[in-house]
């Protein structure tokens, strides 16, 4: 997105700063989008490898979706990505925005498919289950009426941009404060904080509180668990900021709440009652309560960190005096890698919440695993895995950082 | 997934292998996007072996997949007549002790799928060559030339003598060609690709070389689904019946929908390849790209 704003300024103003800024976040994004690709196959695969019951039992439904992320979003993004870097000379500008435009259009496409999924398996929608156990597609439309998928994946894709912003704007400040290129350092950490500011304020509020909300609603007990409220509070909820589950004496040490707040959050009413989970069967609740909780109140608790950076940096922005300000540079400076973190414990928070389900009141995880492959070789495969990503992890900081180290005015691709 | 029953029980059947697959498709992938980031010979040298290697072994890997899906698998997991598992899954290892393909629980890697392996080694190189001199005007155009007409007879070789071992493994391997003789047409494409490769030399344009291998690919997968027909994965024992493209599809209103999109997006598709192909025709050394 941001990548197409530059390229878009360029047509605009015709100034080549903007240019260059498009093509230098084209080199980053191409690392990245090889790195997801290559990471991604695997996630294809696995449906089949590992969770072939699960496929069996549910492949007419989840086939479609993710059949048409490949078809509609993946041939779009790479066809044209391919087109953006390398035929800047043969497409001339407008073309060139266009492709630009389209590799935006597909990843983008990419996240509401793959979300559309995940939706299903959160909210099972438009299905009907045959005798012998199979789910089949009864409604088509109905998957992406799903009223699970447009706030996931409207969160989703605010996460996403704050990602890009803070990255955009953390190598803004690093060419500011080691003074290589500090043209491109002010325009970089400019327009960060402003995408970046918006976006984290998004990711928030609507987005957030709407999934909050269809939590409640549709996965109550993952809810209870994810809040950490081990008893049901008549008269209103309290909202935990710190605390550790004791799962033994069900109980949170050390905690700190604020009276009232999670039932106003909630349902918008300062005494309604949140139900706690007492009042669930223990096969309802998640498998691993304490790192659902964490995962949930270190991503809330980024998110409003992000929200505190962007807003007092926009606000020196606004003063024209950021530049100066060397410890909030810094700030941002190191603060790229945590809206990572954040996203990954989203994705935590999404799949253990989901727990013990595979699809939310139907099909336990259990059930959907591959009974032919062995304990043993799924051990084999998955440290196979692991040492070729952290290998990949390591090549990839490289290059993304040699890519910055050159900068913007480096002519290779 | 219009046949989740069919992709579940291969893709956890062929479990270990396809996980190879995967890492040697990543390790092709990041070769090729790694290979330039350093202007330093070195670099360059370890990500061009990684890919020769990758590519290679994704190649060997591929055809022998084709062979274990011909040669078929113990569905059902059978050990002294009795199924282990669920009539349509199975689980493969790697290989057995006899490395044949006749018997009773064979493996991925046996003489029959590794014949079928180098037979698509052989294949790709021809097609590859074919590609390089389309699209090149590299200074070994003309020795791969001479590799094409060379390959194109141990092809040919290869060809008779996987068809006659297939004959061996399965009695009636070509019944579906006399049963329906209009199949026919699908292995006249393949030896048709195959004659005009081992007379290249005498094909006028480039573009000509480069159909004939295209068409021995085409007829060769062709050729042996269309023997298969209507069978997806052959079952090697007696108790459980072969998967089917009947006994394994989603279901009809499913498969309805997705006709419809899959339509719409394939037609996409050949847009967007003409689209790439308008920016990208010629030799590359013709072509002024970057920025």
């Amino acid at each position: 997105m941001l990548i197409v704003y530059f390229k878009f300024k360029f047509l605009r103003t015709n100034s080549e700063k903007y240019n260059k800024a498009a093509l230098f976040l084209m080199k980053i994004f191409a690392v990245n989008f090889t790195m997801g690709v290559v990471t991604g196959i695997p996630m294809e695969f696995q449906f089949g490898t590992n969770w072939s019951k699960f496929s069996e039992l549910t492949g007419g439904i989840i086939g479609q979706t993710l059949a048409m992320e490949g078809l509609f979003s993946f041939f779009l993004e790479s066809s044209f990505l391919a087109l953006f870097i390398f035929g800047e000379k043969l497409l001339g500008h407008k073309l060139h925005f266009v492709a630009g435009f389209l590799v935006f259009l597909g990843s983008w496409a990419s996240g509401f498919f793959i979300l559309a999924t995940n939706a299903w398996m959160q909210h099972p929608v438009g299905y009907e289950i045959l005798e012998n156990g199979k789910y089949v597609l009864q409604n088509f439309s109905a998957i992406f009426d799903n009223p699970w998928l447009v706030p996931a994946f409207l969160h989703n894709q605010m996460a996403s941009l704050v990602t890009s912003s803070f990255v955009v704007a953390s190598i803004g400040a690093f060419y500011i404060l080691s003074k290589k290129s500090e043209e491109y350092g002010k325009l970089f950490l400019k327009t960060g904080i402003i995408f970046g500011f918006i976006a984290s304020n998004l990711v928030a509020f609507p987005t957030g509180d709407w999934n909050a909300k269809n939590v409640v609603k549709h996965q109550p007990a993952s809810f209870a668990a994810m809040e950490g409220i081990f008893e049901t509070e008549h008269g209103g909820a309290e909202i935990i900021l710190v605390g550790q589950p004791n799962m033994l004496e069900k109980k949170l040490d050390n905690k700190i709440g604020v009276p009232n707040v999670l039932s106003f959050l909630t349902y918008q009413n300062w005494n309604t009652e949140v139900k706690g989970m007492n009042e669930f069967e223990t096969e309802e609740l998640p498998t691993n309560i304490p790192m659902l909780y964490y995962s949930y109140h270190i991503m809330v608790g980024l998110g409003t960190i992000f929200i505190a950076i962007m807003g007092l940096a926009i606000l020196f922005l606004y003063r024209k005096t950021i530049y100066e300000y060397k410890t909030l540079l810094w700030v941002i400076l190191f603060a790229a890698p945590f809206p990572y973190i954040a996203n990954i414990l989203g994705w935590y928070v999404a799949e253990l919440g989901r727990q013990p389900y595979l699809v939310y009141g139907l099909l336990k995880t259990q059930e959907g695993i591959s009974q032919t492959v062995s304990s043993g070789n799924t051990l084999f495969t998955l440290l196979g895995f692991m040492g070729l990503y952290a290998l990949l992890g390591m090549l990839f900081l490289i290059l993304v950082g040699q890519v910055i180290y050159k900068g913007p005015e480096s002519k290779k691709i | 997934m219009a046949f989740p029953t069919f992709y579940a029980a291969v893709f956890s059947g062929f479990y270990l292998p396809l996980i190879m697959v995967l890492w040697l498709i990543i390790f092709r992938a990041i070769s090729l996007e790694f290979r330039n980031k350093f202007d330093y010979q070195m670099w360059k040298d370890i990500w061009d072996k990684a890919f020769g290697i990758s590519s290679l072994l994704l190649v060997l890997f591929f055809g022998m997949a084709l062979g274990n899906i011909v040669r078929g698998v113990n569905l059902g997991g059978v050990e002294n007549g009795v199924s282990t598992y669920e009539a349509h899954y199975f689980f493969l290892p790697l290989w057995n002790s006899s490395f044949s393909p006749l018997a009773e629980n064979p493996g991925v890697i046996d003489w029959f799928t590794l014949l079928i392996g180098v037979v698509a080694v052989v294949t790709l190189s021809i097609h590859g060559s074919a590609w390089i001199i389309l699209k090149t005007n590299s200074s070994i155009n003309n020795q791969l030339k001479d590799v094409i007409h060379k390959l194109s007879f141990v092809l040919l070789v290869l060809t008779i003598l996987s068809l006659a071992i297939w004959q061996i493994i399965k009695p009636n391997a070509l019944y579906n060609f006399m049963d329906k003789p209009y199949l026919i047409v699908f292995p006249v494409f393949y030896f048709i690709g195959l004659f005009a490769l081992i007379f290249s030399k005498k094909l006028k344009k480039d573009i000509y070389v480069f159909y004939a291998s295209s068409l021995v690919i085409l007829g060769g997968l062709t050729s042996s689904l269309a023997s298969m027909f209507p069978v997806v994965l052959p079952s090697t024992n007696s108790i459980n019946e072969s998967l089917t493209i009947y006994n394994t599809s989603a279901s009809n209103y499913g498969l309805s929908v997705a006709l419809v999109w899959g339509t719409i997006g394939i037609i996409l598709l050949v847009v967007y390849a003409i689209v790439q192909k308008r920016f990208m025709k010629g030799k590359i050394d013709d072509m002024e790209y970057g920025h």
